[in-house]
This record gives C-alpha cells, structure tokens and sequence, in this order.
C-alpha cells in the first residue's frame, strides 16, 4: 500500500511538471508579443524595456520557465493586468466559491446517479431500467449551459421562486450559510449536477450488471441469504469504483465550472476565466489554469490510492 | 515478406466483411439507434441544403419585427434579437455546429489512432515517452483545456477546432495504445514478425484492422461530448464570431431576451441537445453491436 502510493505520488511529479509547462507555454501560445499582452496600452518605450528585463522576456525560453515555477512555487502567480492585483489572491478568493458549488453538485449528482444505477442495473432490460438509462443519457447529453438557461426561465422568469444570477444577495460575491444565500446556489448545483448523474448512473448501472452476474451472488442466494443482504454485498463491491467516479467528476467540474458560472454569473473560477480572456488578462489566465489543473491531477492521485486502499484487488 | 502478403487477400477480407454484416444487421435492428441515425441525417440533409430549405435569409433582419413568438406567421420559429428568422437561422446554425462538433474528433481520430498505435507497437522507451506527454494533456479537465488554449490563442473558429482536436487527441490516443499493447504479443503478430515481415507492414496488414474497429467505437462517443464543447466555446464568445448563425453563439446572443421571449431564446440549446443524445444513441448502439467492452 505505501509502495504503490509512494510510486503514485512520484509518477505525478513529471505530470505536474508538464502540466506547468502547458500553463507557461499559454502566454506563448498567444498571438502578438508577450509583453504587450502584459502591457497597458498606452505604456512607455521605458517601461516596456523595464518590464522586458523584469519579466525575464529577454532570456531563453528555458530560463524564462523556470524563473516563472520557482515565482509560482512561491505563490507569486504575477499580477493581474486588469486589477492590478496579484493573480494569487484573485484565483484563491474564487476557488473557494467554485469548490462549493462543485462539491454540492458532485454530491447531487452521486445520491441520483447512484439510484438510477442501481435501478437500471438491478432491473436490467425492464421498463425501470429503461427509464433510469433514459435518464442516464440526458445527463451525459445536454448542453448544460442551456440546461441551467431552461431552468432559468421557468424557475426564474416565470415562476419567480429562485434568483437567476449571483451567489448572494446585493451582488454578494462571499458565501454564507443561510437560507438566502442557499437559494441562489440550487438553480447552478442542479444544473451543474447532470453531468456527474449521467456519468456515475451509466458506471454503476454496469458494475451492477457485472456484480449479479457473478458467482458469488448465486453462492449467496443459494445460502438463503435476503435479497436485501444480497444488495449489501453489491453495494460493497460497486463502492470503490463508484466513489473513484465522483472523485473525478469533482475534479471536472471544478475545471468546467466556465460556463455555468457564465450562465449564473456565479464567481467563482470560471467567471475569472471568462474575464481573463475577455480582458486578454494573460496572467490571470495562465494563473487560473495553473491552479485548477494542479487541483486535478492531485485530486486524481488522493483518488486513485484512497480507491486501492478501500478495494485491495486494484493494484498496478 | 512473401507470407505477409499472400496472408493478406487470404484473411482479411473474407473474415473482416463478415464482422462488420453482422454489426450492420445488429445496427440495424436497433430501433433506437436508427431514429438517432435518421434524426441526424435530417439535420444534416438540411444543413448541406440549407440555401434550398431554409425560407429566408439567416442574416437579414428588421429591427420592427425582433424577437416575435413561435408560430408568428412567415416565421413559424420566430424571431431572433434582430429580427431574423429563427428556423432560418437554425437550419444554416447546423452547418457550423455541426462541423465544430464532428470535425474535432475526426481529425483526433487519425491523430490520436496514429499516436497510440506507433507507442502501442514500439513499446519500450518509445511507448513511455509518447504516452508520458500524452497523459500530460489528458491531465487536464477537457472543458479547462479547450477554455485555455482557445483564450490564449484568440476567438474564431480555426482556434477553437484547434483546441478542440488537441482535446480529444489523448483520450483517443490513450485507447489506440492500450488496444495494440493488448495485440503486440498476439500469437499471430509474433508469427508475421518471426516470417520476416516488417513492421509497417504488420502494423498495415494485422495491426490496423484489429484495432480500429475498437478505437473508432470510442471515438463516436465522443462526438456528442465535441458538439456540447464547441458550441460552448461559441456560447463564450471563443468560436464562431456574429452574425454566422451557430447554435451556441445565437444560445448566448439570446440570453438578454429570456425575459422577452423565452422559448425562442431556448430553441438554439434544443437543436444542440438533439444532436448530443443522438450522436450518444447511436455510439451505444453501435457499442452492443459491436459487443466492445471498455
């Protein structure tokens, strides 16, 4: 267990690195001068000069990466050119409020897809499973951006019961825990939940499947067992993967908030995505990727040998 | 190289058309997957004629006549923010949605195909280099990557069918490789190597033809994943550029009229969603046709 966890952590490390790599390369990537994405507009040629010397633009691109890693191994992400502030205390201050959204989401859409799972798998081929399996694709084919547009417009624009955008009242952008701050976040958690039901219904509706048609549940049913104690043991053995899936998931949709958070104005990390781009923001930009995929990849690590820790048959 | 290629008009043909009559008849008979298929082809007939089905002109519009209800009379979909025709404008929406949704994966297919199965084949040092990098991007949540190489490169439509193929690249490349590592020590793969064929030629002749089948499958399961990311990038402003109708551009252009005309505004979205449950219909039936398991 701590072999394979110790190989996990070290098999990470050049995936960070990578990744890190991906972010850097971003500002590059970008079309026109780097520095004059950096740039005010209307800057002087003293400046420019300044800052090409500051921001390390006059050195290889080698030189330039690892000046920039050892900055943001350091929690300096640069500073925001539209705020001025430093992108650090930006992306950190929407984290939190992308995290909540997501974990509420995940946790949704866990409890449903885990039901219509077990429905669809245990009454495999019947007009329940049908029903389940149908919700099943809904969930992993709509586009949830318009989901949460048709959610808006009837619990919103025509019933009056939910606000439509923001995390609070007044334009809050600090989430408290009381009831009207609740109510604005269960238009965006249902919406963002589908994707994460679609996906966990559809994996435990196999696992399921694959579950009962195993020997050992004949052994059991042989013994006399209830069929109640016979769902114990499926839901045993259909845990660890199920919950791996909702620790990805989570992890998706911390990176994937952009366009529900655009859609409900919810300021979270997406909504700081949307105005990096818009505001051609390159810092904020590379800075924000920076830290959701960094969450990602450590988020699938802590679920890859938390699952090897509660199912000791996967070992790799 | 005289076994390999009297082996191939001697196996090939004969056992691969038998496999692949028998997945069509299967296909067939799925009732649902033929109402995904033929919900497709509509949308596309109609996208590829669209200057003949479509009644009027999706960029002409009169300000008097904005944003009129459905089953208004001339424009039986109603009317945009400006005044032009929705059903028109829907019709035409199909030929860019559906070429930012379909053309992504394609390109990732070949890409992505060609990557795996050169690391699948080659093994060693090779395999761990290329998949190394590979799973550098796979790192990454897909939706993050398209907003950030799309953002970093500037909106319009080449950039955001660039993201998006470098997307869908790993995942495909992922599967390409597990697929020929699992058929690299085949008995018969060890059989054409030992008779003196050259791996290209083994690749060409045993490898492909094995492996595709499974790799293409997976690849039409992410096509319905493409459309709802590419008219994403559209509905942030990172695709298509106004006024060509797209669906996910006209859903974001939309948004200020929820108010005024909901069910218009929400009629881009639904063209969308049709597309992404068909396109899912259709791989899954094709997936139990096939028998693949992932």
């Amino acid at each position: 267990m701590l072999g394979y966890t110790l190989r996990r952590i070290i098999y990470t490390a050049p995936v960070l690195l990578g990744v890190s790599v991906v972010c850097f390369a971003l500002v590059h990537i970008s079309p026109g001068d780097p520095l004059i994405s950096i740039l005010p507009a209307d800057a002087s040629v003293e400046l420019q000069e300044r800052l090409l010397v500051l921001y390390g633009f006059d050195r290889s691109y080698i030189e330039q990466f690892f000046l920039w890693l050892g900055r943001a191994l350091q929690g300096d992400l640069g500073t925001s050119i539209a705020t001025g502030r430093p992108v650090t205390t930006e992306v950190m201050r929407a984290v939190g409020n992308t995290l909540m959204l997501a974990s509420v989401a995940t946790v949704i859409g866990f409890v449903l897809g885990c039901f219509f799972g077990f429905v669809a798998g245990y009454f495999s081929n019947s007009p329940l499973d049908k029903a389940a399996s149908a919700a099943a694709v809904f969930g992993v084919s709509v586009p949830h951006y318009w989901l949460g547009m048709v959610l808006v417009i009837i619990f919103s624009a025509q019933l009056g019961w939910l606000p439509a955008a923001g995390a609070g009242p007044g334009g809050s952008s600090q989430w408290k825990f009381n009831l009207e701050h609740l109510s604005y976040m269960v238009l965006p958690a249902i919406t963002m939940s589908v994707i994460p039901m679609g996906i966990i219904a559809r994996t435990v509706r196999a696992l399921v499947a694959e579950i009962l048609a195993q020997e050992f549940v004949i052994g059991l049913r042989a013994r006399g067992l209830s069929e109640f104690g016979v769902f114990m043991h499926v839901v045993k053995n259909a845990a660890p993967t199920a919950l791996a899936v909702m620790g990805v998931q989570l992890g998706y949709l911390l990176g994937g908030s952009i366009l529900i958070e655009t859609v409900f104005s919810w300021p979270g990390t997406g909504m700081l995505l949307n105005s990096a781009i818009f505001q051609r923001d390159l810092p904020l930009l590379q800075g924000t990727i920076l830290v959701l995929a960094m969450f990602f990849v450590v988020l699938n690590l802590i679920v890859d040998v938390m699952q090897s820790a509660l199912d000791p048959r996967i070992k790799r | 190289m005289v076994d390999a290629t009297l082996s191939q008009p001697a196996i090939t043909p004969v056992r691969s058309a038998g496999y692949w009559q028998n997945v069509g008849k299967r296909l067939v008979r799925d009732k649902t997957a033929m109402a995904a298929a033929g919900v497709l082809l509509l949308l596309l007939l109609a996208a590829i004629f669209a200057p003949l089905v479509a009644p009027m002109d999706p960029l002409e519009g009169r300000l008097i006549n904005r944003l009129k209800p459905i089953g208004t009379e001339g424009h039986p979909l109603g009317t945009d923010e400006l005044g032009r025709d929705m059903l028109s404008r829907l019709i035409w929406g199909g030929r860019l949605s559906l070429l930012m949704g379909v053309t992504p994966v394609v390109l990732a297919f070949f890409i992505g195909s060609a990557i795996g199965i050169i690391a699948g084949y080659a093994g060693g040092w090779t395999n761990t280099l290329i998949m190394r990098t590979v799973d550098i991007f796979y790192a990454f949540p897909s939706v993050l990557l398209a907003v950030a190489l799309s953002g970093a490169l500037g909106a319009g439509l080449g950039n955001a069918l660039l993201s998006l193929t470098v997307v869908f690249i790993p995942p495909i490349a992922r599967v390409a490789e597990s697929v020929t590592t699992r058929l690299r020590s085949s008995d018969f793969i060890e059989a054409a190597r030992a008779s003196g064929a050259g791996a290209f030629t083994i690749v060409r002749v045993h490898v492909l033809g094995n492996v595709l089948g499974p790799i293409f499958v997976y690849a039409t399961s992410l096509v319905a994943v493409s459309m709802i990311l590419a008219s994403g990038l559209s509905f942030l402003g990172l695709g298509v550029r106004p006024p060509n109708p797209e669906w996910g551009l006209m859903l974001n252009t939309l948004r200020t009229a929820i108010y005024a005309q909901p069910w218009v505004a929400a009629l881009p979205g639904a063209m969308i969603f049709m597309v992404s449950i068909s396109f899912n219909l259709l791989s899954d039936g094709l997936r139990s046709a096939m028998e693949v398991r992932q």
